[in-house]
């Protein structure tokens, strides 16, 4: 890649924070209120001491291991949007452990966690073979097992997992503190482990992306998989693979947030952060590194947004507001992304994909096998 | 119209796609576009027709200079173009596809097509969806509505490949009217020098973005081929290779699919035999050659290879036991619009789960240069042109595979390309390996074949000697007419 190109690139990733900054601007002046001053509580909120700070980061956790597992999936070509689900899912598992089994704090946190993997990646790996076997577009599979998921949760808060005074469907009692992640400390509230766990799996899919034959498998599966299929790539075993490296991680993500930011089951206790994530991941267009980066961002307006209504009487939903605002945003560029690729698109000799489409294909072959 | 075209230069990365071009095409003639695949006619055409801007150089119709950006552009400016592939829209009818880009209301429309279509014989009803139509009609469509929204200059692009006879005949008496009675510039780009000799008055010849050469008909085909490549090309000779052991076999098959059934075929092909596979698109040869590696599971039979039962079996495992397929569609199955050369060898040739960069990029120069493929390691594979892609997809197949099953192997490749890609097939047979092709063209089905089966709807008729068919019994036996043919025998 030339430097112009990472320039061009930067400045193309750069683009739609700057143009919803100027929107809401706009907006914030349109209802009679000083942006200035929403941008300064907005930082305050998120920035304002360490332990706003560790606010940001129980934020940036899950946000940043669901969207390096849809990373993976983006690159196998599939629009995981049951990532919501598998968060929930591992959240499940995750809870199951810690009301269940009674062991020393550090050698139980591992145990939860790789249960919680384990259940994401079940309702992950659901996903694909309802694609692979049965045909059912990944998008529509995603969107039904979140469904299911919310309603299992439900049901365990409401009847077998019930408060033993009464269920209000609000929570399940609160899990013993030995199973908890601990917090690092009173003024700075985050969990260490959770935070290298983190950083590991951001570099371990940043390697195997590159550098692995896996990767490599994704990329073509992700690209035409029926090329892929014949040039020997066992493209169903890829797309599976993807699905459960996805789940497994986006299960964590939902043991965080019920180990770490709650302490019992609640209804939606992923708290749309899979769907956050899908926003993050079309943000930085696949790259593994901007990721954290990105979720930062996203993370820091999230949790500064709940200073608006105490300092400005303004309500929370204008973080909403900016937030769309951003999707919009994203959307527009990577449009223009791929309309400044396609022109810069060399052709050498003569391109023949352009203007001479699809051959003749009159037996249907197999996509995954 | 004429239209003169004034130092036209076109670059593809480091690629002169099109140098330093100047030439007047005169109204009321047929011109052939020639030049070998990557010589830069495709370019041209599009730069004409509006698809892609020119880098520098100047178009001037009728003597005014004439700037435009956009295919629609180009034809208000008097300057259509048929694509290899038609653009239309399959789900719409006739009458919906003429619209495209007329402000007529339907009444209108629907008038004006019958009356167009009629004028030139064409069979085109206005009510039929384009997905029902043949190739041929397609075109014709293209052309009615083209010459509807007043094209005086119509280019034309490999518009015979894949039409019947009749259809051809057809095709070359409207582009005869068009110019003679018309006024009409035709363009034809074709590989088919047989084509260009029946129908032009006078050839451009394109060689590595130069134009190399520009003469009025009557031409021999070998004067033809000279101006292409600077040479001239010996004809096939193809050596006797003693057969050897059964390498695959389909017995008593059934295959199915939307369209049609290939009912009970039995046949068997021999280390070092070659057959070809003759028929129409969609008569039945893509569905066999699917079959034979594992993409299309028989509802009844069974294929062995090798001695080993593989019916049912996934594709993959064919594979690893040692067939080779190339599908027609090079980038919809074959390559990955995307990825990089090395990534494409990495992908076929290395099995280690971590993949050594430097080692990998080395591995893909070594097979750049000993298949000839004119590109770098790192560019991606849509870069190349289709003989590139094809020497590529060579590449990447196994060093000796048992069989290799192969979908119209030289399908849009010039002369030179299609020869190499043959040289570098029959090495492989000679080493015992078994050829199953399929090919639109009679001729490379003569050439190459031992042995060769024709295909029409779903029936299979077999010619057991290649060496003692012609050109015209093949075609007959394409078109059906089975019966009566003393070359061969029914198979299924």
């Amino acid at each position: 890649m030339t430097k112009n190109q990472t320039l061009l690139n930067l400045a193309l990733t750069l683009l739609p924070i700057i143009a919803s900054v100027v929107i809401s601007s706009i907006l914030i002046l349109a209802v009679g209120s000083d942006p200035r001053g929403v941008f300064e509580k907005l930082w305050e909120g998120a920035f304002r001491n360490s332990n706003a700070l560790a606010g940001v980061l129980n934020f940036w956790i899950p946000l940043t291991l669901a969207s390096i597992g849809l990373v993976v999936t983006f690159r196998a070509g599939l629009w995981n949007i049951g990532v919501e689900g598998q968060m929930m899912m591992g959240a499940v598992f995750a809870s199951w452990a810690a009301r269940t089994l009674v062991l020393p704090t550090p050698l139980l946190i591992p145990i939860e966690i790789a249960v919680a993997m384990l259940g994401g990646a079940a309702w992950g790996v659901l996903v694909g073979l309802l694609k692979t076997r049965l045909g059912v577009h990944e998008i529509f599979g995603g969107v039904a097992l979140n469904a299911i998921a919310n309603v299992f949760t439900i049901y365990l808060i409401s009847g077998p997992w019930q408060p033993p005074e009464g269920g209000s469907a609000q929570a399940t009692p609160p899990f013993p503190d030995y199973t908890l992640l601990p917090e690092l400390s009173g003024e700075f509230p985050v969990s260490l482990f959770a935070l290298v766990l983190t950083v590991v799996a951001i570099g371990a899919i940043f390697l195997a992306l590159r550098g692995t034959r896996w990767g490599l498998e994704l990329k073509a599966t992700g690209k035409n998989p029926r090329s892929a299929l014949l040039l020997g790539v066992p493209t169903e075993r890829s797309a599976l693979s993807a699905l459960i490296v996805c789940g497994a991680l986006a299960g964590i993500a939902g043991a965080y947030r019920v180990l770490f930011t709650y302490d019992s089951l609640r209804p939606l206790a992923s708290g749309g952060i899979g769907f956050l994530a899908l926003l993050v991941v079309l943000l930085v267009s696949m790259k593994t590194l901007l990721v954290p980066l990105v979720a930062f961002l996203v993370a820091a307006l999230f949790t500064g947004s709940t200073r608006l209504k105490v300092a400005l009487q303004l309500d929370q939903s204008l973080a909403d507001v900016l937030q769309g605002t951003v999707v919009l945003m994203v959307l527009l560029s990577n449009g223009l992304r791929e309309r400044l690729a396609l022109r810069g698109r060399v052709g050498e000799g003569e391109p023949e994909t352009e203007f001479k489409p699809i051959a003749p294909v009159t037996t249907e072959a197999p996509t995954y096998e | 119209m004429d239209i003169e075209l004034r130092n036209i230069h076109k670059w593809f990365g480091s690629i002169h796609a099109n140098n330093d071009i100047t030439v007047t095409l005169k109204g009321g003639r047929i011109i052939g576009v020639l030049g070998e695949n990557g010589a830069g006619k495709s370019t041209l055409m599009k730069i004409l027709s509006g698809f892609q801007p020119a880098d520098s150089g100047e178009i001037s119709i009728d003597g005014k200079p004439a700037v435009y950006h956009g295919p629609q552009a180009a034809i208000a400016n008097g300057i259509g173009m048929l694509q290899q592939d038609p653009l239309d829209v399959p789900a719409f009818s006739v009458l919906e596809n003429f619209l495209f880009g007329l402000s007529l209301n339907r009444k209108e429309a629907r008038k004006r097509l019958v009356e167009i279509s009629q004028r030139f014989g064409f069979d085109l009803d206005p009510d039929t969806p384009v997905a029902n139509l043949t190739i041929a009609q397609r075109q014709q469509q293209e052309i009615v509505r083209l010459l509807a929204l007043g094209v005086k200059t119509l280019i034309l692009d490999e518009p015979t490949t894949g039409i019947s006879a009749e259809q051809k005949q057809l095709l070359f008496d409207t582009l005869q009217s068009l110019a003679r009675q018309h006024g009409m510039t035709v363009l034809l780009v074709s590989h088919k020098l047989e084509d260009v000799i029946a129908l032009c008055d006078e050839v451009i010849v394109l060689r590595a973005g130069k134009l190399v050469g520009d003469r009025q008909m009557p031409a021999t085909t070998q004067q033809l081929v000279r101006l292409m490549f600077g040479q001239e090309f010996a004809p096939p000779t193809r050596e006797r290779v003693p057969l050897g052991e059964p390498v695959l076999r389909l017995d008593g098959v059934l295959l199915r699919d939307k369209r049609l059934t290939i009912d009970t075929c039995t046949f068997q092909v021999r280390a070092g035999e070659v057959v070809g596979l003759a028929g129409l698109d969609g008569s039945g040869q893509e569905l066999l050659i699917r079959a034979c590696v594992g993409l299309v599971k028989p509802n009844r039979g069974s294929i062995v290879l090798a001695g080993q039962d593989m019916t049912g079996k996934p594709y993959r495992h064919y594979l690893q036991c040692g067939i080779a397929f190339g599908a027609a569609g090079r980038l919809e199955e074959g390559l990955i619009a995307g990825l990089t050369l090395t990534e494409h060898v990495a992908l076929a040739n290395e099995t280690d789960p971590l993949i050594d960069c430097d080692a990998a990029r080395e591995h893909t120069a070594n097979q750049l240069a000993l298949y000839n493929v004119r590109g770098r390691a790192e560019d991606p594979i849509e870069q190349l042109s289709g003989g590139n892609q094809q020497r590529l997809l060579m590449a990447l197949m196994p060093e000796e595979p048992l069989a290799m099953v192969l979908e119209q192997p030289t399908r849009g490749l010039d002369v030179d390309s299609a020869s190499w890609i043959w040289q570098q097939l029959l090495a492989r047979r000679a080493s015992g390996t078994a050829i199953v092709f399929s090919s639109a063209d009679l001729d490379e089905l003569v050439a190459y074949s031992d042995r060769i089966l024709v295909f029409y709807a779903g029936q299979v008729y077999e010619i057991d000697d290649a060496s003692t068919v012609t050109i015209d019994d093949l075609g007959h036996l394409i078109g059906g007419e089975f019966e009566g043919s003393g070359a061969g025998r029914r198979l299924a």
